[in-house]
């Protein structure tokens, strides 16, 4: 089994974690820049935490074999905050970088004016830079969120092809399929969706543009949601083939617009070996010296 | 269709200056990120890579267009706003403007390649400390933090062969570091790089282990 994970926050993450993921065979995730949980207070802050997604986490990433692979964009929730919206006039540079393949997390949180404006923003910066979108939707008024979410994204004229609408549940997923976008799914322990109501889902509407994602971050989630899922597929019937369709050959597809998805395996990097003692700007990820 | 591209990308930085940031950014989906010496140095750490070779040469047509004092802010400005591969792209530049006889003792374009030097000296990316110590770094480094720089590859397991003239400069304090540096592998009984005897003269590094031991 192969798995790209198209939506987990592995910065809130362990080493643990890296090689459950490994050797339950994830080789491939995306990590869409979001909120830390606690407020950014300045641009400098999100430049720092871009740089490291490209960077520090990329390497930490290789150290496990695993390719990390980012998505750039100024958060909805930190859409409405004068002092980060700043950071718009550096994005563009940014979404250039190797390893960036699409633009995102954008979308809207409570649906202000300002969200508007950033949104609509950065799907036009996602036209310049011919890269994909990840869109989040609300949690809170989240039919309603998506129904303007999707028509944002005609006014922008941007193809819905192009674009991915995740966190979605059985009462907007035929909004989103209805309007040729790509239909994401976060599988969580108690919320948002679970393994189960996912193989209803794909039992019910098929597997043509659907993605499955653990969306693991801060809280309570579990980064093998998406192992998880396609044990679920098989135990109902789907063959090994939609699995690899839906966890893999789906993401690909979708981020693979991007031109930017390394996918060969890390060199140098054995299974079930300790990572090489290689560091990055002074960080190990090993602790102490190795004898 | 490669060469084609940097051609282009060159020509563009010539008429437009400006045009440098973009191309610099995408010079590895452009061109590919292949070793330029792959029979000894496969993962291009050592001798660096096919795109870093032509963000060098982006650098090059940078200088040719603004001249080298215009040049220093915008290629601090690659530097700081580049990811690992941009800023061993930057590093390689300045080694190729050297090679060329262009980089002056003083000046402004000097001073911003040593501090970009010493930046990237103070990371632990194999790449980029190898691409600090080329012939910019062997030229303007100076000697302890160059010492220091060198000793650094060793650590890494870095080959030596990315140091620029590495025997003209090696001193007897490199040296004494150097034998130091073996003398405390040998006690945890771990492996010595064999890039130690490159630094080190036969007989002090019997001396430097002896007393090692000693000290146990």
């Amino acid at each position: 089994m192969r798995i790209l994970d198209p939506h987990i926050h592995m910065t809130s993450r362990t080493t643990d974690d890296y090689e459950a993921l490994y050797a339950a065979g994830v080789r491939a995730v995306v990590e869409p820049a979001f909120w830390l949980g606690q407020p950014r207070t300045s641009v400098g802050s999100f430049l720092d935490y871009f740089d490291s997604l490209l960077g520090w986490e990329r390497f930490r990433a290789a150290q496990f074999g695993i390719r990390h692979h980012a998505t750039i964009a100024l958060n909805p929730k930190e859409a409405n905050d004068p002092r980060c919206r700043e950071v718009l006039a550096e994005i563009p540079r940014y979404l250039l970088k190797d390893g960036v393949v699409a633009v995102g997390e954008v979308g809207y949180d409570s649906m202000t004016p300002e969200e508007d404006e950033v949104f609509a923003a950065q799907l036009q910066m996602a036209r310049e830079a011919e890269l994909p979108v990840l869109v989040h939707t609300p949690h809170r008024d989240k039919l309603a969120g998506t129904r303007r979410t999707l028509d944002v994204v005609r006014e922008s004229g941007l193809p819905a092809g192009r674009v991915l609408v995740d966190h979605l549940n059985e009462t907007n997923v035929a909004l989103v399929r209805d309007a040729g976008a790509w239909a994401g799914f976060s599988i969580y322990p108690d919320t948002k969706m679970d393994e189960h109501r996912m193989v209803a889902l794909l039992q019910e509407y098929g597997l043509e543009r659907m993605i499955v994602n653990s969306a693991a971050d801060w809280g309570r989630s579990d980064p093998l949601k998406t192992v998880r899922t396609a044990r679920a597929m098989l135990e109902a019937g789907f063959t090994d083939d939609d699995v690899d369709r839906v966890l893999w050959r789906n993401p690909v597809e979708f981020y693979g617009q991007s031109g930017n998805l390394v996918l060969d395996p890390v060199p140098g990097f054995v299974a079930g070996e300790a990572p090489r003692p290689a560091e990055f700007e002074g960080s190990s990820v090993l602790r102490g010296a190795r004898v | 269709m490669t060469s084609t591209w940097l051609d282009e990308a060159r020509a563009d930085v010539a008429r437009d200056p400006e045009t440098v940031t973009r191309a610099f950014a995408l010079a590895g989906r452009k061109v590919g990120r292949d070793p330029l010496r792959p029979e000894t140095d496969p993962a291009g750490v050592v001798h660096g890579t096919v795109d870093d070779a032509a963000r060098a040469e982006l650098v090059l047509a940078l200088v040719d267009a603004v001249g080298a004092a215009e040049a220093a802010g915008r290629v601090g400005a690659l530097y700081r706003q580049g990811d690992a591969a941009e800023r061993r792209g930057v590093l390689r530049g300045l080694d190729a403007l050297e090679t060329r006889g262009v980089v002056e003792d003083t000046g402004a374009l000097t001073e911003t390649g040593v501090e970009l030097a010493q930046d990237a000296l103070r990371t632990n990316d194999p790449a980029l400390v190898a691409a600090a110590v080329g012939p910019f770094g062997t030229r303007h480094l100076d000697q302890h933090t160059w010492r220091h720089a060198v000793l650094k590859l060793v650590f890494m397991g870095v080959s030596l062969e990315a140091v620029a003239d590495l025997e003209a400069r090696t001193d007897a304090e490199l040296a004494r570091m150097a034998a130091d540096f073996a003398a405390e592998r040998r006690a945890a009984g771990r492996p010595v790089p064999v890039d130690v005897d490159r630094l080190v003269p036969a007989s002090s590094t019997v001396a430097h282990q002896q007393h090692g031991t000693s000290q146990e």
